[in-house]
């Protein structure tokens, strides 16, 4: 999970690293450098290593001590069995990963139809207390989750909306929104407003020239924003641990934390499932890594 | 048709109060060109007459109907952008088309006016380019081009040759004035270049922190401004103005000078005045009845002729003379004035006391 956050936020720095190309000698890296970076690299990436490696090994090199780095037998089994149930019917754990592209796609997808149009009004309209506003609209984001998720619970239940996809999808949605509007609210801030006069004058509505003209230019930030929306819902756990119970609702992060736990612990499950709960947002934000950085780097690149 | 009335258009950005009653009359036809320095509230005027900025207060009256509340689109007016504002995506056929598009004329029209329009400002080669691979000459063509597509009411242009360097702007200036005599449209044009304005315009308004100065024929703006400010705004070099007083039938300069009452102008006595005195109405070469006396502070040759500048006291005077005309600073110089051309402002107010008996 840290994994794909971070693979979707080091496209900032990601940025500065070309700057260091410009020293004098410009012959690269220094050693230094170089060796604390490995060292960074390492300590980053060895929980990633050990959960890929757990996840091919069979159960006996699992617990074996002293632990096996290199010759263990490798197996797909943990795989399968994230997918098939011993009956050999779908197992929960599948059910659950189709929860959660549900329930993170509909709400990323609702959070982008209702943010972009307000984070263009708020960008290219007076509005009245506009500070005010996009600071209240920010503000429902610094409550953390567990504070929240009480009072959401008992008004879910009052509405019957506990234990249910729908309810998930619109408190994400709720979360997104105002991330959205704050991102993309720069994004637009970034396209002049006089694209939108020209095509008012040349005889379209309001509207219209925000769609013909406006909208195209903002995509590579609609995809950054969207990534981010996507990441956001995808891990999300505190709120689909209060607000789901059933296997055929629950999505995948509460899913795989109940897979640990009781007598005994399947790690070899554990790690393959919590492989390919990492995979699709790993493989999203490098497809849209050009649009990410796009995205970030926006002003510079445009101006 | 095209008459464009904007009757007392005010507007305000927070503290900066951008518009401040202006008020313009348009005829059907003419160049109109509003005159002013960066600031004066010449694109925010523009923008309100376009319907792109909602106004605190005042009129726009487009063909002698209120349009005040009219959608931009609704307005069936052309604009060309200060920042020409081309639609980066699309190509510069598709820029020029846009105005068709949006009035869902078929593609042969739109091909066959493109065609025209590209012909006539000379941007065919560059038809499938898109505006970052263009000049900033060529986007003002391309720009020119999107407006001029279509017979709209009237043309709005904001300093759309600000950005282009002086060859091409001498140019492009002839072209627009040969542009709206062939099609006879209004044009109402914003710069703050005043040689742009007294050679392209029929009628001029000169703005001023969101008030409207002075409107009248290039001729009138200059020979006859309405105030200090104006006289100096407009002209170059600037007009020299010189503190004095009336007594009498004499002019009393602040700086001990004496020149004769001019018969024109109907200031009292004692009032402090400004001598306006432009650089054409000076002279160092000839002799004639009023003269002041000073010394000689420097010399700018410009090629066709060069300005002598001729310290009074503590002010200078900027003198034209002849491109041979020679001299050693500080050499004592007996400047002749032509009154009849001067003019007088009261230094108080900063109006013209020239007007009466002219
Ligand atoms: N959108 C705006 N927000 C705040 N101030 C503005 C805005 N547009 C114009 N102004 C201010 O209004 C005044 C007039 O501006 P403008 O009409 O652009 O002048 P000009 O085109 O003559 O240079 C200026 O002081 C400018 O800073
Ligand atoms: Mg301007």
């Amino acid at each position: 999970m840290a994994v794909s956050v971070d693979e979707a936020v080091s496209t900032g720095p990601a940025r500065d690293h070309t700057a260091p190309a410009r020293r004098p000698g410009g012959r690269g890296r220094s050693v230094l450098e170089v060796a604390l970076l490995t060292v960074l690299a390492v300590v980053m990436l060895f929980p990633v290593l050990w959960m890929i490696e757990t996840s091919i090994k069979e159960n006996r090199d699992v617990y074996a001590i002293p632990a096996k780095l290199f010759d263990f037998t490798v197996t797909l089994e943990h795989y399968k069995d994230v997918f098939v149930a011993s009956d050999g019917g779908r197992s929960a754990l599948s059910v659950s990963f189709l929860n959660s592209v549900v329930v993170a796609g509909a709400s990323t997808v609702l959070a982008t139809v209702l943010g972009v149009p307000a984070a263009w009004a708020y960008s290219r309209f007076a509005v009245k207390a506009k500070k005010d506003q996009l600071f209240f609209i920010l503000s429902t984001r610094f409550m953390p989750p567990v504070v929240v998720v009480i009072p959401i619970f008992l008004m879910y239940r009052q509405v019957g909306l506990i234990d249910n996809k729908l309810g998930l999808i619109l408190i994400y949605t709720a979360f997104n929104v105002p991330f959205t509007i704050w991102m993309m609210k720069g994004f637009v801030d970034e396209v002049p407003a006089e694209y939108e006069d020209a095509a008012m004058l040349d005889g379209y509505t309001r509207l219209q020239a925000f769609w013909r003209y406006t909208l195209p230019l903002l995509v590579p930030g609609i995809a950054a924003t969207a990534v981010f929306a996507l990441i956001f819902s995808w891990n999300e756990f505190v709120f689909a641990t209060f607000l789901t119970s059933s296997d055929s609702v629950r999505t995948a992060p509460p899913a795989i934390a109940g897979l640990i736990g009781g007598t005994t612990t399947d790690w070899g499950l554990v790690a393959a499932a919590s492989v390919v709960f990492a995979l699709p947002v790993l493989v999203f934000a490098y497809l849209v890594r050009k649009h990410l950085i796009a995205g970030v780097t926006l002003g510079a690149v445009r101006r | 048709m095209g008459t464009l009335a904007a009757h007392g258009l005010r507007k305000s950005f927070g503290k900066v109060q951008a518009l401040d009653g202006v008020t313009l009359d348009v005829p059907d036809g003419s160049f109109f060109v509003v005159l002013g320095p960066s600031g004066a509230g010449k694109t925010t005027t523009l923008r309100a007459i376009a319907g792109l900025e909602k106004l605190d207060a005042g009129s726009v009256h487009l063909d002698g109907r209120d349009a005040t509340g009219d959608a931009p689109a609704a307005r069936d007016l052309a604009m060309v952008f200060q920042s020409y504002a081309l639609y980066p995506r699309h190509t510069v056929y598709e820029n020029i088309a846009s105005p068709l598009r949006a009035r869902r004329c078929s593609s042969s029209e739109i091909a066959a006016a493109v065609e025209q329009m590209s012909s006539l400002l000379h941007i065919e080669r560059l038809l499938q380019r898109r505006p970052a691979q263009l000049s900033g000459g060529e986007m003002q063509r391309v720009a020119l081009a999107r407006a001029l597509v279509r017979r709209p009411r009237a043309f709005l242009m904001d300093e759309p040759l600000t950005n282009l360097d002086l060859k091409l702007r001498v140019e492009m200036r002839t072209e627009l004035t040969r542009i709206h005599r062939s099609i006879g449209a209004t044009f109402v044009y914003v710069t703050n270049d005043q040689v742009e304005a007294l050679s392209m315009a029929d009628q001029v308004a000169v703005l001023k922190e969101g008030q409207v100065q002075q409107v009248g024929t290039p001729t009138e703006v200059y020979e006859r401004p309405a105030n200090q400010w104006v006289a100096g705004f407009v002209g170059s070099p600037p007009i020299s103005l010189l503190a004095c007083r009336a007594e009498g039938d004499r002019l009393v300069g602040a700086e001990g000078w004496t020149l004769p009452r001019p018969r024109w102008t109907t200031a009292e006595d004692g009032r402090p005045l400004l001598l306006g005195l432009r650089s054409e109405d000076l002279s160092v070469e000839q002799r004639g009845s009023a003269s002041l006396s000073g010394e000689l502070y420097g010399l700018e040759p410009l090629g066709d002729r060069t300005v002598v500048d001729v310290r009074v006291g503590t002010e200078i005077l900027k003198v034209k003379a002849r491109p041979t005309v020679t001299g050693t600073p500080g050499e004592r110089l007996l400047v002749t004035v032509d009154l009849d051309r001067a003019h007088l402002f009261d230094a108080d107010t900063g109006l013209s006391l020239s007007e009466a008996g002219r």
